[in-house]
């Protein structure tokens, strides 16, 4: 070998595979101003269509009158429920078994609903007409609170299925309920609950918020009526979802259906739901034979697309007097609004709630979940987190450190008492869990090393000492969390949406010249996998990543996939992309052995070429093989080099981290003031640091605003109060504090690259740091729990209850 | 309703169109003019990502009437880079420090920014952070923002001292 000749580690380099921190090539056309999003879509003929909604939370529709509006020039079109019903359209069905009104069909049932379909040459014209149909109303009492909806004497908002008592999960026990869901033993943690030593009991609530991205839903539907073929370009997180949906409701056959969501403004969980604008445009684009485009504005998205969260959980943890956690117990009203339209799993209708038990070994539990409506929009989506699993977390960390309290211990030393231990994973969960692996102690122990916990403890104790000699009008908070997500869906065996197995795929074309394509099943709304998914397969197939192209989002050209939510792209696809190498290569190495005259186990793999064992210099680069699947008859091999793996996950992947939050309160004003995040984080192998960085760091800024301020609250009537950008706390650069990330490396045994997931760890882990925070400020001031958001108002109520704020 | 003429300068090109006086001019921008680099994210002026420089200011062009940029000489993202056709340093430093993600915002902070380092070349990271706080993000929690345009600062002042 000469010194030009580079060495395998340079090879590697140049390949910037796995663990490379490459630059996006997504960022090219974005920072041009060349993206290609949904609203800069424009088709000859197209109009616009928008929508007259409810001004109420609950109503009868007495009447609804076209004529103004239809006579104003440039309108098309007012679709109602009237003109849906002789299609069967007026109802479509929701991920999560339930139907929802495209338009409202005699009621409505939450302020914002759809209740007409304006078509018009432009949008001013279609925002004219809106307010020219007249719909008469008459005004019914609204439910605003779950606990009330379950009421005996509760009127019956779903009068549709008001006779239905068995629902999709079940029997439903109250025209308002839903679903009844249990997980665990309930006697043996009722009993160990009656029996322990210590008991904690505490309502943690997770107030109704939104994923809020910044570019809101919409689609382009256009109906070539000569080739009978349907194209809707829309903002879906899962396209082949969307298609098939499209197909069932329609009975357009799939075939004739295209999905293609083209560059997506973030998701966040908000694009993964079937929405009325979508069916409205298809319908509209069906009747007139042109496109239709209809685009949500940012008061329509905040009030009828896919709110998060909503959950009321009342819990019991149990402990030994010295802190080993004996039973965990938990009832949940979960508040889904008008319709079922939540996104998850069909067996799990509160989602993977069920990982409540957190990151400890607690041997018995129970938990039961009802689901209520109420008048407040659908959704119940999974907003930067796996199904439910923010709630869960949230609910497991408050509840620690609230037992914490009541041991008089610190929420750290408890925390590593009760922890799953390294040894014990792959960890069955007293809840059904398969926890894959996990290093804990490791984690939350570089975390107090890093931070000097015992450091902010002292401080802590110098500040309390301080504020009550009156040198200080501010409390130091100190909010620990230690969360394990279970992300990655699904097993096929138990995991399906609207009887979709959860699995996922990746296609692969090697080009002659040694480049490649490769197609999936995800979406990137922001995640950058044009970058990530390239560097996979570069590892696997010694092809740069710079000469591989990756392609989602068009159903008539990638393979099936369930989308990219629930961090699942780099569990399921992630894994489905390195099979597919895998495949190539397999192939590569006969079509190499061919080559090489050698038999294909005399070859060894060494990044970027087979190589005979023992003879490196006797090689093929897989450029060179590429070209010859192309060039050479090779017997018993078919020409090409092309392969498609779709891949169902064996088991979920279990991420964890350790946060920490340290805050400063200012009693009389209620101002906090985050001083320091630091935020580690475990998702296995890591692809692209640089990538991962930015995603803890958007994701932490999510968790700071759901935590501090985020609330889509509705009044006794039914009005919205947290509508559009006004009201609804979304923090700018000032607000927003530094992030300090850190990590710890544990693979994944069961992924083929060992790589777990992260872009939603930081905001299930974080909203759990900032409330534990703002909660440990007044522990030694008697508070037990305090509800979220954590705004100005709220805090300042919290001192001025505790007699601080004199 | 009827229209009204207006004539304006878009990146450096004089264009002229019929427009109802009520049209806004992102409307203008991206449906006239096919300039969709601008975005509109909230309807409200709050978020930003319609953000031009109009004028020598930043103006969200959500909540302006095209009628009242009449004669005006207006800037988009599409007209930020050099003009030899190369990147602005802003544009550079946003991909280099990975202070995009969904790209939603980003032509709207770009412009922004690119107004920040004309009125402030050398700014610290408070001021950086209170000047784009007319810029809302949901992806990157501003942090590489921050450091693209501090960077960008910096080549930019570097340039500047190499040409005097």
């Amino acid at each position: 070998m000469n010194d030009q000749t580079p060495t395998a580690v340079e090879r590697a380099e140049k390949l910037q595979g796995l663990g490379s921190k490459r630059k996006r090539v997504e960022d090219a056309r974005f920072t041009q101003g060349k993206g290609n999003y949904v609203d800069d879509i424009k088709l000859p003929g197209m109009l616009f269509g928008d929508f007259v909604r409810s001004p109420y939370g609950h109503a009868r529709i007495k009447s609804i009158d076209k004529e103004a509006a239809l006579a104003v020039p440039g309108v098309v079109a007012v679709l109602t429920a009237e003109d849906l019903k002789p299609l069967n359209l007026h109802y479509m069905p929701t991920l999560a078994g339930d139907v929802q009104a495209v338009l409202a069909d005699e009621k409505v049932l939450f302020q914002g609903q759809e209740v007409a379909f304006v078509v018009a040459e432009n949008r001013y014209i279609a925002a004219d007409a809106v307010d020219l149909v007249e719909v008469d109303y008459e005004q019914l009492p609204a439910i605003n609170d779950p606990f009330k909806a379950m009421d005996a004497d509760a009127p019956c908002l779903r009068e549709d299925i008001k006779d239905k008592m068995e629902g999709a999960h079940g029997p439903r026990k109250h025209v308002n309920h839903i679903f009844t869901w249990t997980v665990g033993d309930k006697d043996a943690a009722h009993a160990a609950i009656d029996s322990a030593e210590v008991v904690a009991e505490e309502m943690i609530t997770y107030q109704r918020v939104h994923p809020c991205p910044l570019e809101t839903c919409g689609c382009v539907a256009s109906m070539d009526k000569i080739n009978g073929k349907l194209t809707i370009w829309g903002t879906f997180q899962a396209p082949h979802a969307v298609r098939t949906v499209a197909s069932l409701i329609t009975n357009i056959p799939e075939h004739n259906i295209r999905i293609i969501s083209p560059d997506i403004g973030g998701g966040f969980g908000n694009k993964v739901g079937v929405y009325p604008g979508y069916i409205c445009s298809a319908v509209a684009s069906i009747v007139t034979g042109v496109p239709i485009k209809w685009i949500e504005d940012r008061i329509e998205n905040l009030t009828a697309t896919a709110f998060a969260r909503d959950y009321h959980m009342k819990g019991r943890i149990a402990a030994t007097k010295d802190g080993r956690i004996t039973a965990l117990d938990c009832h949940v009203l979960a508040d889904h609004g008008a319709f079922d339209a939540c996104a998850d799993p069909t067996k799990f209708p509160a989602g993977f709630f069920n990982i409540c038990t957190g990151s400890y070994d607690i041997p018995v539990a129970h938990v039961s979940v009802d689901g209520v409506y109420t008048n407040k929009a659908p959704g119940g989506v999974a907003y930067r987190c796996s199904f439910r699993v923010t709630e869960a977390s949230y609910f497991i960390e408050r509840m620690v450190d609230i037992l914490a309290r009541k041991l008089d211990m610190d929420p750290a030393e408890i925390r590593m008492k009760n922890f799953i231990r390294k040894e014990q994973f792959p960890y069955q969960s007293v809840l059904g869990w398969e926890y894959d692996s996990g290093d804990y102690e490791t984690a939350l122990d570089k975390a107090m090393k890093t931070v000097d916990y015992a450091g902010l403890r002292a401080e802590q104790r110098a500040n309390r000492d301080a504020f009550d000699r009156g040198k200080t009008r501010k409390l130091m908070g100190v909010g620990l969390s230690f969360f394990t997500e279970i992300v990655g869906a699904g097993p096929v065996k138990n995991c399906d949406i609207l009887g979709l197995g959860m699995f996922d795929s990746c296609e692969i074309r090697i080009h002659p010249t040694g480049s490649a394509i490769a197609r999936l099943g995800t979406i990137s709304q922001g995640q950058g996998h044009a970058t990530t998914f390239a560097q996979i397969l570069a590892s696997e197939i010694g092809i740069p990543a710079d000469q591989i192209t990756i392609e989602e989002g068009d159903t008539d050209t990638a393979p099936y996939g369930l989308g990219t939510y629930g961090s699942r792209s780099t569990p399921v696809a992630g894994a489905a992309t390195a099979m597919a190498g895998r495949k190539i290569r397999a192939k590569a190495q006969m079509i190499a052995a061919y080559l090489l005259e050698v038999h294909e186990d005399d070859l060894e793999w060494d990044v970027d070429r087979f190589q005979v064992k023992g003879n490196p210099e006797a090689h093929k680069t897989m450029a060179e093989i590429a070209f010859a699947a192309y060039n050479q008859a090779i017997p018993g091999l078919e020409p090409g080099l092309e392969a498609v793996s779709y891949y169902d996950p064996p088991n979920m992947t279990y991420p964890f981290g350790a946060y920490l939050c340290v805050v400063d309160v200012d009693v009389d004003t209620g101002v906090t003031d985050v001083r320091r995040f630091y935020a580690l984080d475990d998702c296995g192998t890591r692809i692209n640091p640089m990538i991962i960085e930015g995603q803890v760091h958007g994701g932490l800024t999510e968790s700071l605003a759901i935590a501090m301020g985020q609330e889509i609250a509705y009044d006794e009537i039914g009005n919205v109060k947290g509508g559009s950008l006004l009201d609804f706390f979304l923090p700018t650069a000032v607000e927003t504090p530094a992030w300090e990330t850190d990590y710890t490396v544990t693979p994944s045994p069961h992924h083929p690259i060992g790589a777990k997931g992260v872009g939603e760890s930081p905001n299930v882990g974080g909203v759990s740091a900032f409330s534990n925070a703002v909660n440990d400020a007044f522990a030694h001031k008697g508070l037990t729990h305090t509800q979220m958001p954590h705004d100005h108002w709220r805090v300042w109520k919290t001192a001025e209850r505790l007699g601080l704020n004199g | 309703m009827s229209k009204m003429h207006v004539k304006m300068t878009v990146n450096g090109k004089p264009v002229e169109g019929l427009a109802e006086p009520r049209m806004l001019l992102i409307h203008f921008l991206r449906e006239e003019l096919d300039l969709t680099g601008p975005h509109i994210g909230c309807d409200t002026g709050h978020c930003g990502a319609c953000t031009v420089d109009l004028d020598g200011t930043s103006v969200k062009s959500c909540t302006m009437f095209v009628a009242q940029a009449n004669g005006a000489e207006v800037t988009t993202i599409e007209g930020i880079a050099n003009p030899d056709g190369t990147l602005h340093a802003l544009q550079e430093a946003f991909r280099e420090h990975h202070g995009l993600q969904c790209g939603f915002c980003t032509p709207g902070m770009i412009t922004r920014a690119y107004r920040l380092l004309q009125e402030n070349p050398a700014p610290s990271e408070a001021e950086i952070r209170m000047g784009i706080s007319g810029n809302l993000c949901r992806c990157t929690g501003y942090q590489n923002i921050v450091k693209a345009i501090q960077a960008a600062a910096d080549e930019l002042s570097t340039v500047k001292e190499a040409a005097e």
